[in-house]
């Protein structure tokens, strides 16, 4: 017999619940990330001060550092040059085409980095549709990396700006306030936070964007996590790795800390209303013309190159042909090197996709429940812990891996579970996201209601929580199956011959020489699309609506 | 529409009959943490009866409510229900019916399933549970929309919902938090009526928790006022109408004219100037000049039209009079005075309200 009201989580369900994410972590990413300052700073034991000098002496460090920073800030200037006027449209106005747009734009940010390197190459790259000398240089990068982050934009911008209410906008203009001067002044203040939210996420994305880099950079400008990658994996130097990583880590950590700060000094309460209210067909020419200039420009930034991928698998030499998707589901002999069939790594890619599901899947919804049933610094520390790999780099967790899970007692370097754990760790984040603010959301008084009509504690959660948490779950677990399926960076450090996933496999065809490995890759790249895609419309179709975030 | 039958089924309503205490609470309290939100207090509620729980937010009439529904612990007393003791009795056994402020119907079920959620939980078979269910949407005006999803309801039709749901189980005491929520005036007017004919029809108890005195007085028996936690006024409207208990409760039910005044031999000194009260024992009292108590005569407290209200039925005339305090008045019928024009303000004693000083 109880009275207490029928909430939330006890303490031992907490602590039961809590155990296994945090061993999780701690295995798998705690220790990772502490190995590699050990290599870093401390190979045999001590600091290694010579040889930290010795790796952050060395020239092109700077360079690679500002190259990284700079990067960063390019791709996140083109995504809010294209972002911004794009966010304004889908905002403001209706208009035929309007829901397509809006799925067409949030396309990119789902897509593996290497489909969208595939895709420029496909445009763009010495074998497009528009051969330039662009590809190897950072203006691909760039390029690619905003056609990818645009969709950050639009997604946290303007999911904010179509709910801002239009009427203060047009108080502005009823005190004499130009268009230009009314936006200035009223809305750019109150989207401000969503702007600088939006720009810290895209600089984060662009610090980690190693695919992009790596596939379509020139090859003598890397990235700190380019050379991350290529000091561990082609100069086999692990301690200098470590030490640029170690540099990698605490850049993020900055990065980190400044959004929290800003966030916390921007936040403005304001009433939000219905974006139905907030949209209206434009109504002078003037309108007319930038929204269709900005709808049908937007149409073409995103819809080209993922066009272009799927035109240039059906080309064989000169002439249409399905010489490439023959190859990828047969194999093919290239200098007499028999290649196994590229579709090999399909099935490699799926199981792994479905270990990772199983893995993130469970540890991800009993972390979402004590983030989301418990109030207080607990449910808020343990948050901040689930998100930590999120912040960290693929690259980072790559590298952590092989440092660390080499030798006993965890020696996991031959096991079949390493991908799939690597790839859970960083699916981890997106899991806990999808499912705990749903699980907060629950109003307490459905409970109550519950418990009104006759159903005991127990019973009250069964037909009210679990219905609305298996939903959000599903859509968790589908982010998990995603992530693996297009995560390149960590597997590229962890990919054995026989573990190669359809990232790995499109990276090595790139690197092959003559039209049928272009091909493939393409080919390949297009069912890599076309399968994340679907998985994208699963969480679509079961996220409760009016949810946002991930 | 069925207005004319909700009207006679109220006019044959008549609970003071019946005076067995349907639900008896004794001495109970409730606090949070520290903060008393409701003082110990004793309330009986007759059966069948329908009282209003009456306060502005912050009284502590929503944490009443939670404590007969079980849904907090009292700091102590006792709760009977038909005689039963519930005071230990968790929630989902009282067999009570609550309906939530804005509704709480549940986002991922349909209409059906909101409304039928009570009965499965008591064990009733498919067939008995989507034939009930049937029953009780047809009883609240929506008959047919069990498949319908409750995300796309109007307001009106989700109080609907949400009284079905209260209902289908049964209960024979029936709560209501704010129903009438943010619902619109002509809804406001509409659920008062329809909730007497429906508690009437199946001998429902009704607690009905309202900051809004007109919802209060247009649906209950009796009217329970409550402020910072304790009762303040119990009566039927009628009586706490015509004679206020006190100071606070005029003013909660509308009243603008109240003041302090000193009566000495049969006349009152007020700061509206002074008035004949006979009969009125000498000493200080506070005063409420009721709207039906003030009209414009010939004679009378001597004053100018300040403001005019249009209000329907009757205007609001404000007056100031020559001592100088403002006095509200309804005009429902004659010549309508100027804003600026001289007016004489006749007042009936015998309407007057006389209370001890506040």
């Amino acid at each position: 017999m109880s009275l207490a009201r029928p909430v939330g989580l006890g303490r031992t369900a907490t602590i039961v619940l809590a155990v296994p994410p945090v061993v999780f972590l701690g295995l798998f990413f705690a220790w990772p990330v502490l190995s590699i300052l050990a290599t870093g700073l401390a190979p045999e034991g001590r600091l290694a001060v010579d040889a930290i000098a010795d790796t952050l002496g060395r020239p092109y460090l700077l360079d690679t550092v500002v190259f990284t920073i700079g990067l960063a800030v390019a791709i996140t200037a083109g995504s809010f040059a294209v972002g911004m006027p794009a966010a304004w449209i889908l905002a403001r106005f209706t208009f035929p085409g309007r829901t397509a747009l809006r799925v067409l734009v949030a396309i990119p940010f789902v897509l593996p980095t290497v489909v969208v390197a595939a895709a420029f190459l496909a445009t763009i790259g010495p074998r497009g549709i528009v051969p330039t000398r662009l590809a190897d240089t950072v203006i691909a990068v760039i390029v690619a990396g905003a056609f990818y982050d645009v969709s950050v934009v639009v997604r946290l911008v303007g999911g904010l700006w179509a709910h801002l209410d239009p009427r203060t906008e047009d108080a502005a203009r009823a005190l004499g306030a130009s268009p230009w001067r009314a936006f200035r002044e009223v809305t750019w203040p109150l989207l401000r936070p969503a702007v600088i939210s939006a720009a810290s996420v895209i600089l984060l994305f662009s610090i980690t964007s190693f695919g992009l880099v790596l596939l379509l950079g020139a090859p003598g400008q890397p990235t700190l996590e380019v050379e991350v990658w290529r000091q561990a994996s082609v100069m086999l130097d692990l301690p200098a790795a470590a030490t640029l990583a170690v540099v990698q880590i605490v850049g993020v950590v900055v990065l980190l800390v400044m959004n929290a700060c800003w966030q916390e000094r921007l936040a403005v309460a304001q009433r939000l209303r219905p974006a139905a209210e907030v949209a209206r067909p434009p109504r002078t020419t003037r309108e007319r013309v930038a929204v269709a200039g900005i709808a049908i420009g937007l149409a073409a930034y995103i819809g080209v190159p993922l066009g272009a991928l799927l035109e240039r698998s059906l080309r064989a030499g000169d002439r249409y042909g399905l010489g490439a998707w023959e190859a990828l589901v047969q194999g093919s002999v290239t200098r007499n090197v028999v290649q196994a069939p590229a579709v090999d790594a399909l099935a490699t890619s799926l199981v792994f996709a479905l270990a990772t599901l199983c893995i993130a899947g469970p540890l991800g919804l009993a972390a979402a429940l004590v983030v989301g049933y418990r109030r207080g610094w607990v449910p808020r520390t343990f948050d901040a812990l689930v998100m930590l790999p999120l912040g960290t780099s693929a690259v980072i967790v790559g590298l952590g891996f092989l440092v660390a899970l080499d030798q006993p007692p965890l020696d996991l370097r031959t096991s079949i579970l390493l991908i799939p754990i690597a790839h859970a760790l960083i699916a981890l984040p997106f899991v806990v996201r999808a499912i705990a603010p749903v699980v907060r959301s629950i109003d307490p008084r459905l409970r109550e209601a519950a418990a009104m009509l006759g159903a005991a504690p127990g019973r009250a959660w069964r037909e009210v929580d679990a219905p609305i948490i298996a939903r959000a779950a599903l859509v968790g677990a589908a982010f998990a199956f995603a992530i693996s399926l297009g995560e390149f960076g960590a597997t590229l450090f962890l990919a054995r011959p026989e573990t190669t996933t359809v990232p790995v496999a499109i990276e090595r065809l790139l690197s092959r020489p003559g039209p049928l490995a272009f091909g493939q890759a393409m080919a390949l790249a297009t069912v890599l699309m076309l399968v994340t895609g679907l998985a994208m419309l699963a969480i679509e179709r079961w996220r409760a609506p009016g949810s946002t975030g991930f | 529409m069925a207005r004319t039958r909700f009207d006679r089924l109220l006019m044959s309503h008549d609970p003071g009959s019946a005076a067995e205490p349907f639900l008896r609470l004794e001495g109970v309290g409730v606090a949070y943490g520290s903060r008393v939100a409701l003082q110990p207090l004793d309330l009986t509620v007759a059966a069948g009866s329908i009282v209003a729980v009456l306060g502005p937010s912050g009284s502590g009439k929503s944490s009443l409510l939670r404590v007969v529904a079980g849904l907090e612990p009292p700091t102590g007393g006792r709760i009977t229900l038909d005689g039963r003791d519930i005071t230990g009795v968790p929630a989902h056994d009282r067999g009570i019916g609550l309906m939530f402020q804005d509704f709480a119907l549940f986002p991922h079920r349909d209409v059906a399933g909101n409304v039928g959620f009570g009965l499965r939980m008591r064990g009733d078979d498919a067939a008995a549970v989507a034939r009930r269910v049937m029953e009780v949407l047809e009883l609240v005006g929506l008959p047919g929309a069990g498949p319908r999803s409750v995300g796309a309801l109007s307001g009106g039709e989700q109080q609907r919902v949400a009284l079905a749901r209260a209902l289908a189980p049964e209960p024979r005491l029936l709560m209501l938090d704010e129903p009438m929520g943010s619902l619109d005036r002509a809804l406001r007017e509409r659920l008062p009526a329809e909730l007497r004919a429906i508690a009437l029809r199946l001998g429902l108890t009704v607690l009905y928790v309202t900051h809004d005195q007109e919802e209060a007085f247009g649906v209950a028996d009796r009217v329970v006022i409550l402020r910072d936690g304790r009762v303040v006024a119990d009566g039927t409207p009628e009586g706490l109408w015509t004679s206020p208990p006190d100071a606070f409760v005029a003013s909660f039910l509308g009243f603008r004219n109240i003041a302090d005044a000193e009566v000495s031999g049969g006349v009152a000194r007020t700061p509206w100037g002074t008035l004949a009260l006979p009969g009125v024992v000498d000493g200080r009292v506070t005063l409420v000049l009721r709207p039906d108590a003030l009209g414009l005569a010939d004679t009378g407290m001597g004053g100018v039209v300040e403001a005019r209200r249009f209000r329907g039925d009757h205007v609001r005339v404000v007056v100031t009079t020559d001592a100088g305090a403002p006095l509200e008045l309804e005009v429902r019928d004659g010549p309508l005075p100027q804003v600026g024009e001289r007016v004489r303000v006749a007042v009936d004693p015998a309407r007057v309200n006389v209370l001890a000083a506040g």
